[in-house]
């Protein structure tokens, strides 16, 4: 907090200390850890699709295997950010829910898609037709909904959704089609193939292991690609964000994820797994919160703000009292899950559901 | 179709299916810890088969409800975007501590399901627990945010000077919620337990009556009964205070066209709203009066009291109204049955078809209830979304474009639900290996 405090020491003091910016500063928490874990199981779901090669149904399975016991606690993120906005910033999420009609409802449709889809096949039989129809809409759906939601990542910033005396106007086309939205929506959509490949490094092993540092490597080369085409068309295109990107509050961020990117390759190449999984992480944490500073105060440009989009500060109030109690409960299960599936463990059989379907997984060594 | 009838048919399509998978995230958790924790007690591997089963079908169930939820809380702002700019700052801290419920359910489960071999026995079970409470105070805190549309305590506040209003006490502080929560929460675990009660009488009738079909009965029923008989209860206290908040619904549930003091209770009928007449109903003289106010003179509201415009759909209302309240003395009818037979014939109550015959066909009547209940209580409200302050027709989205979606989101789910009933049809206890936990367990 008090990094971001510091990062944040161009603004007046009165806005950064009000419950609004704390209750914004969770939303961000919440889509942070959405960011570096959900997108990752969408990622799981674009390697699915395109698993090809002599091991395409071993990479299916270690994914499944990984995602399994996670994606449900990892989706809730989502869930939790879109609680947060809904009480915290009443009029940003009714403003969003009225010009993003379509293109959120084709979000929910990817979002539901995957997860049934993914349970279906989980539990049906493997090989059977179904199967495959199921395993080809989860694919499906997890390149759709990281992509579409980066796009209206990039449609909050892009200026064509407007708030005229109270009414909304948005132009959808200029929103969501323009070079830019559609430039964040694919890097989104690769951040997550990215840091998904690089944690099933750790999953698998052998020859499966290999697979995936290369995977991890093409992916991470197109983001920066990406990226790198990004930043000049964000000049043209909003300048404002891309101002703000490169001000004193948001450029080391924006270097720490570069350096992290950078040092996340080296690690893959050199077969550092460990430190490429928490460089990976660095990467999507520090460009996500480069991002957000850089968005700072505008939660949908240039009408509404952190300010006068707030709820009240009872509300606000009620919901910061609450947040610790929650996470008191949260962070300790949530250690729990992830050490229990995740981390040093016995080598035990595996994590699938108990005796699930009838597909006749390989036995798994340690995962870390 | 306008846009406010598309919007509202698809937030009751997406709602009520939901409300099946939420359901059973409720009661499922609770019949997992029993049979488990009857294996862990007698360690009779039948209850152990039960709890695998069941949890795989769990595992099944859950995720469809996890991402319909997630759809919804996306659809109250699409579909109401008014509604939620509004009143959103005073339903929200219901929904943030539900996400957290919701949050450590989520975890819990992946554990349960996934950490068979992993986790000890007792541990293993353990997990169970968060789940169980977690799933039931998910339940209760929905209910808060239901709770307050009906009653929209400090609504005039909200209007006038939004910053003033404590919104967590005129969220918490409503009167009507803690029987609403409790009797909705309730109304979870019959519809789970005489859900679950139908499969297994259906395969006991098919020849199946071994130890696990026995058990698996017995230990569904034994829920089944318990809310079964406390909803009876709950149902008579929420009603009353649909009197008294909610006039209007109440004069709808008992198609009550006239005020009258010693007003009938009518059972069955169909209501027509132009001449104000009910038909076919069996009426018990100062009925109504009694179970409203506990006075067989009192005067209640009639529709009359209210202008036109105001009435929800009478039909629909009465209708399901009657449904719910027969459902749940049928309910009643069938597990006092099955603890006669069990009772008369010292256990081996799989031997009498009929009992299972009646088992099979009481089997829909908790989700029946559960639906029809909900659909009594939101129907009921109309046309106010948020009761005498706003109404639905101020609340929907301008976007045209709703009657597509519904009909995608109709699409969606009955290819969701088509699937999912192939999928559990093919779960089977014979499948469910009795190899448990970490125990030189290697597959």
């Amino acid at each position: 907090m008090n990094t971001l405090l510091f990062a944040l020491r161009g603004a007046p003091a009165a806005q950064t200390s009000g419950p609004e910016f704390y209750v914004a500063f969770w939303m961000v928490v919440a889509l942070t850890a959405y960011a570096f874990l959900g997108t990752a199981d969408f990622g799981g779901g674009l390697w699915d699709l395109f698993a090809t090669g002599p091991r395409a149904d071993e990479w299916r399975r270690l994914i499944a295997r990984a995602m399994g016991p996670v994606w449900e606690p990892n989706h809730v993120w989502l869930l939790f950010a879109v609680v947060l906005l809904f009480s915290g910033f009443p009029t940003v999420f009714s403003t969003l829910s009225v010009a993003l009609f379509l293109p959120l409802h084709l979000v929910l449709l990817g979002i539901v898609l995957r997860g049934a889809a993914f349970v279906f096949r989980s539990y049906g039989p493997f090989d059977s037709t179904v199967g495959r129809v199921w395993a080809s809409v989860f694919g499906a759906a997890s390149i759709m909904t990281p992509f579409l939601l980066g796009v209206s990542l990039g449609a909050v910033s892009s200026g064509a959704i407007r708030v005229v005396g109270g009414a909304v106007q948005a132009d959808l086309v200029r929103a969501m089609l323009s070079p830019f939205s559609l430039l964040v929506g694919l890097l989104t959509l690769m951040l997550g193939a990215y840091v998904a490949a690089v944690y099933l490094t750790l999953e698998g092993e052998g020859r499966v292991r290999e697979d995936f540092r290369r995977l991890a490597l093409w992916a991470g080369l197109t983001v920066a690609v990406l990226a790198a085409v990004l930043l000049p068309l964000m000049q043209r295109a909003v300048p404002w964000l891309a101002a703000n990107l490169l001000h004193p509050r948001s450029l080391p961020l924006l270097l720490a994820g570069a350096l992290s990117a950078a040092l996340s390759a080296w690690a893959l190449w050199t077969r550092r797994f460990h430190l490429a999984r928490f460089t990976a992480v660095a990467e999507v944490i520090t460009l996500f919160w480069g991002w957000s500073l850089a968005q700072f105060p505008y939660l949908v440009y240039p009408d509404l703000t952190l300010f006068n989009a707030a709820a009240p500060p009872r509300t606000l109030d009620f919901m910061l009292r609450i947040i610790p109690w929650g996470l008191a409960i949260l962070l300790p299960s949530l250690f729990l899950l992830f050490r229990v599936f995740k981390g040093e463990n016995p080598a035990v059989p595996e994590g699938r559901p108990p005796d699930g379907g009838n597909q006749e997984g390989r036995r798994s060594g340690p995962t870390v | 179709m306008s846009n406010l009838l598309a919007a509202r048919f698809q937030m009751a399509f997406s709602l009520g299916f939901h409300m099946i998978f939420a359901a059973l995230g409720v009661g499922m958790p609770l019949l997992l810890l029993i049979a488990e924790g009857l294996w862990l007690r007698t360690r009779r591997p039948h209850y152990l088969k039960l709890a695998k089963t069941w949890g795989k079908a769990t595992g099944l169930t859950f995720a469809i409800g996890a991402v319909s939820g997630t759809a919804l809380s996306f659809e109250l702002g699409l579909l109401w975007p008014a509604f939620m700019g509004f009143a959103g700052i005073a339903v929200g801290p219901a929904f943030t501590v539900e996400g957290f419920a919701f949050f450590t359910e989520a975890i819990f489960i992946g554990l349960y399901l996934y950490g068979w071999k992993r986790l000890s026995p007792l541990a293993h079970w353990l997990t169970g627990i968060p789940v169980a409470i977690a799933g039931a105070a998910s339940s209760v805190l929905v209910v808060a945010a239901d709770a307050w549309m009906q009653n929209p305590l400090g609504a005039d506040l909200l209007k006038a000077n939004p910053a003033a209003v404590d919104p967590a006490g005129i969220l918490f502080g409503n009167p009507t919620w803690p029987i609403m929560a409790i009797h909705s929460t309730l109304a979870t675990y019959a519809a789970t337990a005489f859900a679950v009660a139908g499969v297994y009488a259906w395969g006991a009738l098919r020849g199946k009556k071994d130890a696990v079909r026995r058990s698996a009965l017995r230990i569904v029923l034994v829920v089944g009964t318990l809310a079964a008989a406390l909803m009876p209860i709950t149902g008579d206290r929420s009603a009353k205070y649909a009197a008294r908040f909610q006039p209007a619904k109440l004069a709808a549930m008992e198609s009550q066209f006239q005020t009258e003091k010693g007003a009938p209770l009518r059972i069955g009928g169909w209501p027509d709203p132009e001449t104000g007449e009910v038909r076919y109903a069996i009426e018990l003289p100062k009925g109504l009066s009694f179970l409203a106010f506990g006075d067989f003179n009192a005067e209640v509201k009639g529709l009359d009291q209210f202008p036109r415009q105001d009435w929800p759909n009478v039909p629909v209302t009465h209708v399901s109204f009657q449904l719910m309240v027969a459902a749940g003395i049928l309910m009643l009818a069938a597990v006092a049955w099955y603890w006669y037979v069990a009772w008369k014939r010292r256990g081996r109550e799989l031997d009498n078809d009929l009992l299972l015959r009646i088992l099979i066909g009481a089997s829909p009547l908790g989700f029946l209830a559960l639906e029809t209940g909900w659909i009594v209580t939101e129907v009921g409200r109309q046309p106010w979304i948020l009761y005498n302050v706003m109404r639905t027709s101020e609340a929907v989205t301008p976007n045209p474009h709703v009657l597509s979606t519904l009909v995608g989101f109709v699409a969606l789910y009955l290819l969701l639900g088509l699937t999912l009933v192939w999928l559990l049809r093919r779960l089977s206890h014979e499948e469910a290996g009795l190899e448990a936990y970490g125990e030189g367990a290697a597959s």
